[in-house]
């Protein structure tokens, strides 16, 4: 196994004397699959915003590669190649689902400041825009207004839009959260697609899709790390299932 | 069938640039180059509201600084008056740098009261300076030079002053449909998408506000140059109300709204005022409320809407709604919130 792509030490996310995210060393390894599992109000989705520059961190580093990424915007962040999706849905509603792609893929060119040129312009990344649409199945939606798109297909377009970034690390937010089961296996089909050469870091709550892609798992609880290892050691380790069941101790 | 073909970009067009330059025939010439100023004007907060997201309410310092530095410019150095104006847009440019600095990262209703905190102390400042702007006299008798010709007919200076007008709407037109106009409409819809595919929204947000203060102050030196003079009502904060006024009876986010809204309420004072009646405010503010409770998306948007209707199309994507409701505020504190449950 090669080195750690992405590293946390000591991070913490303090609301108003609540410590969501209470000192988390995390190392995912490059070319790995992420999973980030837990309980509500584990600190899952705040570690994710502290990650990706959503959130300044009350303490500890962010590192991605040997880069310093603690404290940077979100923009910076995806700049240096930590993209993200987004759990809720979060997508340009009367743009056309081509435009969106283009959008993301001129953002490092500079054209996104042309004010005086057509934004025809953006056309020329169409081709690059179909290659990524085409991978997840919305080639077929390219000309249609985003708002319109069925969810599984506007979660398909998240990947799309973070895909285009073409990001070291991919950072998904519960990429198959409120799917049915066919979107889900459809999901777990695109995410073992575009794995290969990248590195995924995903929150997750479906434990099957966690065991079907994942090659380690960090179990957060109360916004520390409980366990970390392999999907196949935790999911037996008893302070996992007592972390999802309860303490049965505690109901006495 | 009339209105569907009215409803096509090519005639309208032709036929607003028809209306445009028979405007002083059909109008009294001073009154229709002011509408053509204000016309500018609107558009300007238009391309900032209906297309950033940013509601200004203090866009008169950017008219007004124009307004007085073209005046300066044409009164102290004699130079024609289009130098003075440029001088005058470049100037409300330069402003508009700190001040947007300071605000774009607030969005909504703070966005609105600290433009608008802005813009008094400019006022502040304009009435204070006496030496250079007259205070509360203002600058009186702004030539209209332009190598020795004799525009002192208003009906010739309006052709002389329309052209930048026009040059101020096409670049308007422009800003909106280039790659920039798309990156700002995806901010405006979504900023912390903008932010997560690499895009540095506030630098976005400030450059569309130097444009837009540009825009005003192109506006606001013609009608400097028009009226030959400027005053403290330039850079009161009323005179950026009736310009976000206009931009909301006409349709926001249209461009083509704020013109007409512009036309309107420049129209209605003008009759109102030379019919003798002077509390015009009771009189636009009653039209202003029955349009925005009856027609949401202003005029142009409603009758947009509706030949969009008859003839069945679909709205192009690059035509927007008004602004989302969600700032980019609203937005982090979501994300705070399911954060920290």
């Amino acid at each position: 196994m090669t080195g750690a792509i992405l590293a946390a030490r000591g991070l913490a996310k303090e609301f108003r004397g609540f410590r969501a995210v209470d000192g988390v060393d995390l190392d995912v390894a490059e070319g790995s699959v992420h999973a980030l599992v837990g309980p509500n109000g584990a600190g899952k989705t705040t570690l994710f915003n502290l990650l990706t520059g959503f959130l300044p961190p009350t303490a500890g580093t962010i590192t991605l590669g040997r880069r310093d990424l603690t404290g940077r915007r979100p923009e910076e962040v995806a700049r240096a190649g930590l993209a993200r999706s987004f759990q809720i849905t979060s997508l340009f509603p009367q743009m056309t689902v081509r435009r969106h792609l283009e959008l993301a893929l001129a953002g490092p060119t500079g054209l996104g400041w042309r004010f005086w040129r057509s934004d025809k312009a953006l056309r020329r990344f169409a081709g690059r825009a179909d290659e990524l649409l085409d991978q997840v199945g919305l080639l077929g939606f390219a000309d249609q207004a985003a708002g319109t798109l069925a969810y599984g297909r506007k979660r398909a377009l998240e990947l799309a839009l973070a895909l285009s970034l073409d990001p070291k690390v991919l950072l998904l937010d519960e990429p198959t959260a409120g799917m049915g089961a066919e979107d889900v296996d459809r999901t777990v089909e695109l995410v073992r697609r575009v794995r290969t050469g990248r590195t995924v870091v995903m929150v997750e709550h479906n434990m099957n899709v966690v065991a079907s892609l994942a090659d380690r798992v960090t179990v957060l609880q109360a916004g520390r790390v409980l366990v970390e290892g392999p999907y196949a050691e935790i999911r037996h380790d008893p302070r996992v299932i007592s972390a999802y069941l309860g303490d049965p101790d505690a109901h006495r | 069938m009339i209105l569907r073909l009215l409803a096509r970009r090519p005639v309208l067009l032709a036929l607003a640039l028809v209306v445009a330059f028979a405007l002083p025939w059909l109008i009294y010439p001073p009154v229709a180059m002011d509408i053509a100023a204000w016309a500018l004007f609107a558009v300007a907060v238009d391309l900032l509201l209906g297309y950033g997201g940013l509601l200004s309410f203090g866009h008169a310092a950017f008219w007004g600084t124009s307004a007085y530095t073209t005046g300066l410019i044409a009164l102290h150095t004699g130079l024609p008056f289009p130098v003075a104006i440029v001088g005058g847009a470049l100037a409300a440019a330069v402003l508009a740098v700190p001040i947007g600095y300071l605000s774009v990262r607030l969005s909504g209703i703070y966005f609105a009261m600290v433009t608008l905190a802005f813009a008094q102390m400019i006022y502040f400042i304009v009435n204070q300076w006496r030496d250079v702007t007259g205070g509360e006299n203002g600058l009186q008798g702004i030539p209209r030079e332009l190598f020795g010709l004799d525009l002192s007919d208003p009906f010739l200076f309006y052709y002389a002053g329309l052209p930048f007008v026009l040059v101020g709407l096409l670049v308007a037109w422009r800003i909106v449909r280039s790659p920039f106009g798309q990156v700002l409409m995806s901010i405006r819809d979504n900023p912390s998408r903008a932010r997560a595919l690499g895009y540095p929204v506030d630098r976005y947000r400030l450059l569309a506000f130097v444009l837009s203060a540009a825009l005003a102050g192109l506006g606001g030196g013609v009608f400097a140059i028009s009226h030959g003079f400027a005053s403290l009502h330039d850079v009161y904060w009323t005179t950026s109300g009736q310009a976000v006024m206009m931009v909301v009876l006409g349709g926001i986010g249209t461009l083509w709204g704020a013109v007409l809204g512009a036309a309107l309420i420049v129209s209605l004072n003008d009759y109102l005022a030379t019919a003798g009646f002077e509390e015009t405010g009771i009189i636009t503010g009653l039209i202003f409320v029955v349009i925005v409770l009856l027609f949401r998306k202003g005029l142009w948007g409603t009758a947009r809407d509706l030949t969009a209707a008859r003839s069945g199309r679909h709205r192009p994507a690059a035509v927007p709604d008004p602004p989302s409701s969600a700032s980019s505020s609203e937005r982090l504190d979501q994300v705070a919130e399911r954060s920290g449950r």
